[in-house]
């Protein structure tokens, strides 16, 4: 019977079905951060219980290291040093592998499992952090789960789970100039709602994904999450392989024809299936306080409800375009990878950002993607044009309660998350494709990041 | 662990909004240590405290009126826990007292966690919750039926969930009476799928 690539990877992993109906999944691959990972790394330990198989559980120093450059344990964030030094004695204790805060492949995590060939097509990937569902770009399938979830997965290489359902999200056609798989995914998230892929696993293809580099790929996984699925997948093909060849933890060949099985079968039925017209998209700026409250940049707020309006400060029938902003953000596990940065440095280059941004920053999301950036002379271009270019982390992609955006800022963010008070207390958070951030912060003002690139051209 | 209590009944506090995510129910900064304790104070705290740091009080917020102050029983909208995997979510809910949750639907992983903290999270139709609003209400979970002076209701939960709810069982032994099957097929594996199984690094 026809399968499609998620039926292939979770069968394949099923190590029994109980009467109830749920199964019992293999996972191959825990990754743990300090924020979430040591609760579960503690507990285990006053548990007397151990990692199966510590081999293939990693760790990072993400959430709340700082990204000062010269940091160290010490965080603004306080008591966040607490955090990374019981994390650190949790890893050692426990025997798995820990990117810490000064390791030269530290980075974000979702980022640094690509980059180390931790994830790969056809695994299971679980971690203590929502947007897992990144790692699905690898046809891997990633997804998030809670403390105690990592650590059963670390004790007994499994989850117990219910069988999610299927879709398929295709992008037919081909994205217009100026566009970017940050918008594809807050289209979706748009016209289907923050809860629209509720209970599914959600296998993205068509044309336009076909079309997308890796990096892009992450992108348009990472916020499967926002659209409450359990994950994002998309299908190896040569330019995954070619990704991840060559990468320290993966494997020297992919001749193996088991690789070349991991699509979705031609007549595979899946339990839904949304068709969006790629080149109908237009770049997207969330005007809300929730990731599915997002319009094309050259729209008007809709009518939305009333505590969105009120905490964003913008009634319905306002202009996105041309609303003033105080702050502006590129980083996060969604669009802080090489591209993401050579895309905003294009548009900052020769350009200065308006004297109302009283803060902007620039947080690669990984210490390899910083010194490739410093190659290319991209730090230089983001000082030149007034940002502070920093050490990787997740940054303010969210308020820990240490560095924060001055306050009352109205901020545009390449980050995932628009929550009332997800960058801070008060913060106005409009969430954006890094060259939607590049564009508004020379404005100083929301604007089309096409305009700008054009007159580059 | 302690197994969801039966019988059980809670006024019903309403929090009806969309979308409430876990970075509301409890701040990043609200989340102090590496443990699961000390939570409750920050639950809700952008909604519950006009001033987080004074913690000064919003009457406004449900949780803070006279007759939700006690309330074990939360009612609420759509997509309720959506956002950060955190656990610390549902840490802060139960220390703080809350044992159900009655909402359109939950986020998936916010769900699973509370099953894993003896938390009964129950899905109804949106006008059945807003029924519920301010009722005494009655949870009979071996029946699976929801209850108040005016009316009953059955209610849908996975058959694993309910035993673990309704046992305190612990997912971990659970599962660690398969260990054999679990071993086989890791045996089995491991010739066909080489690159899976890493050689330790650290
Ligand atoms: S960058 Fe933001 S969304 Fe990504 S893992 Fe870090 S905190 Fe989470």
């Amino acid at each position: 019977m026809a399968q499609t690539l998620f039926d292939k990877i979770w069968n394949q992993h099923t190590v029994a079905v109980s009467d109830g109906g749920s199964a019992l999944i293999t996972i191959d691959r825990v990754f743990l951060h300090e924020r979430t990972g040591a609760a579960a790394l503690k507990r285990m330990a006053e548990m007397g219980r151990a990692v199966l198989d510590p081999a293939r559980v990693f760790a990072v120093m993400d959430h709340i290291v700082d990204t000062r450059i010269g940091r160290g344990d010490d965080t603004l964030m306080p008591g966040g040093s607490g955090f990374i030094t019981e994390t650190r004695a949790a890893c050692r204790e426990a025997g798995i592998r820990l990117f810490d805060v000064n390791d030269r492949d530290q980075g974000i995590v979702h980022i640094i499992s690509g980059e180390q060939g931790i994830v790969l097509p056809g695994l299971t990937l679980v971690a203590p952090d929502s947007h897992t569902c990144t790692q699905g770009a690898f046809g891997a399938l990633a997804w998030g789960i809670g403390s105690s979830e990592a650590e059963h997965a670390m004790v007994t290489s499994t989850l117990r789970l219910e069988r999610p359902k299927t879709m398929r999200v295709r992008f037919e056609g081909e994205l217009s100039f100026g566009v970017t798989a940050k918008d594809m995914i807050l289209t979706l998230i748009a016209q289907h709602g923050a809860g629209g892929g509720a209970g599914h696993v959600v296998e993205f293809a068509g044309e336009a994904v076909k079309a997308l580099d890796m990096e892009a790929r992450m992108t348009l996984c990472n916020m499967a999450t926002e659209f409450s699925a359990m994950t994002g997948i998309i299908a190896p093909d040569a330019k995954t392989f070619e990704y991840v060849s060559g990468r320290p933890l993966a494997p020297a060949d992919f001749d193996d024809p088991a690789w070349a099985e991991l699509v979705s079968d031609a007549g595979a039925s899946f339990d839904r299936e949304i068709t969006i017209d790629a080149s109908q998209i237009a770049p997207m700026v969330s005007w809300g306080t929730s990731p599915e409250q997002a319009i094309a940049i050259d729209g008007k707020v809709p009518g939305g409800p009333a505590r969105a309006h009120e905490y964003m400060d913008l009634p319905a029938g306002q202009t996105l375009e041309g609303i003033a902003l105080d702050a502006a953000f590129i980083g996060s596990c969604t669009n802080s990878r090489i591209s993401d940065l050579r895309r905003a440095a294009s548009i900052l280059h020769g350009q200065h950002i308006a004297p109302s941004i009283k803060k902007a920053l620039v947080v690669p999301g990984s210490l390899a993607v910083k010194r490739q950036a410093e190659t290319e002379g991209l730090d230089k271009v983001f000082e030149a044009a007034g940002f502070e270019w920093r050490m990787s982390g997740c940054s303010l992609c969210f308020y820990a309660g240490g560095e924060g955006f001055p306050e009352g800022s109205r901020t545009i963010s390449s980050t995932n998350r628009n929550f009332e008070g997800r960058q801070g207390p008060g913060i106005r958070t409009h969430i954006a494709s890094p060259e939607t951030v590049a564009a508004s912060a020379i404005a100083g003002a929301i604007a089309d990041p096409r305009a700008y690139a054009k007159e580059k051209a | 662990m302690t197994a969801f209590p039966q019988p059980f009944s809670s006024i019903a506090a309403p929090l009806m909004r969309d979308n409430v995510d876990t970075d509301t129910i409890i701040p990043s900064r609200e989340m102090r240590s590496t443990g699961r304790d000390g939570l409750a104070d920050g639950l809700f705290a952008p909604w519950r405290y006009v001033e987080a740091d004074a913690r000064e009080e919003n009457p406004e917020f449900v949780l803070n009126q006279p007759p939700y102050r006690d309330a074990k029983l939360l009612l609420t909208g759509a997509n309720f826990g959506c956002g950060s995997s955190r656990e610390h979510a549902v840490w802060a809910l139960a220390e703080w007292g809350i044992r159900t949750i009655i909402a359109e639907s939950f986020a998936p992983i916010f769900r699973n966690n509370c099953v894993r903290n003896f938390i009964l999270p129950i899905t109804l139709r949106r006008p059945l919750v807003e029924d519920l609003a301010g009722a005494e209400v009655a949870i009979d979970l071996c029946d699976q039926t929801i209850s108040c002076a005016r009316t009953s209701y059955p209610f849908e939960i996975d058959a694993e969930a309910k035993q673990m709810l309704l046992h305190g069982l612990d997912a971990i032994n659970l599962t660690l009476k398969q260990s054999d099957a679990i071993h086989d097929w890791l045996a089995a594996d491991r010739p066909s799928r080489p690159w899976v199984y890493l050689e330790h690094t650290q």
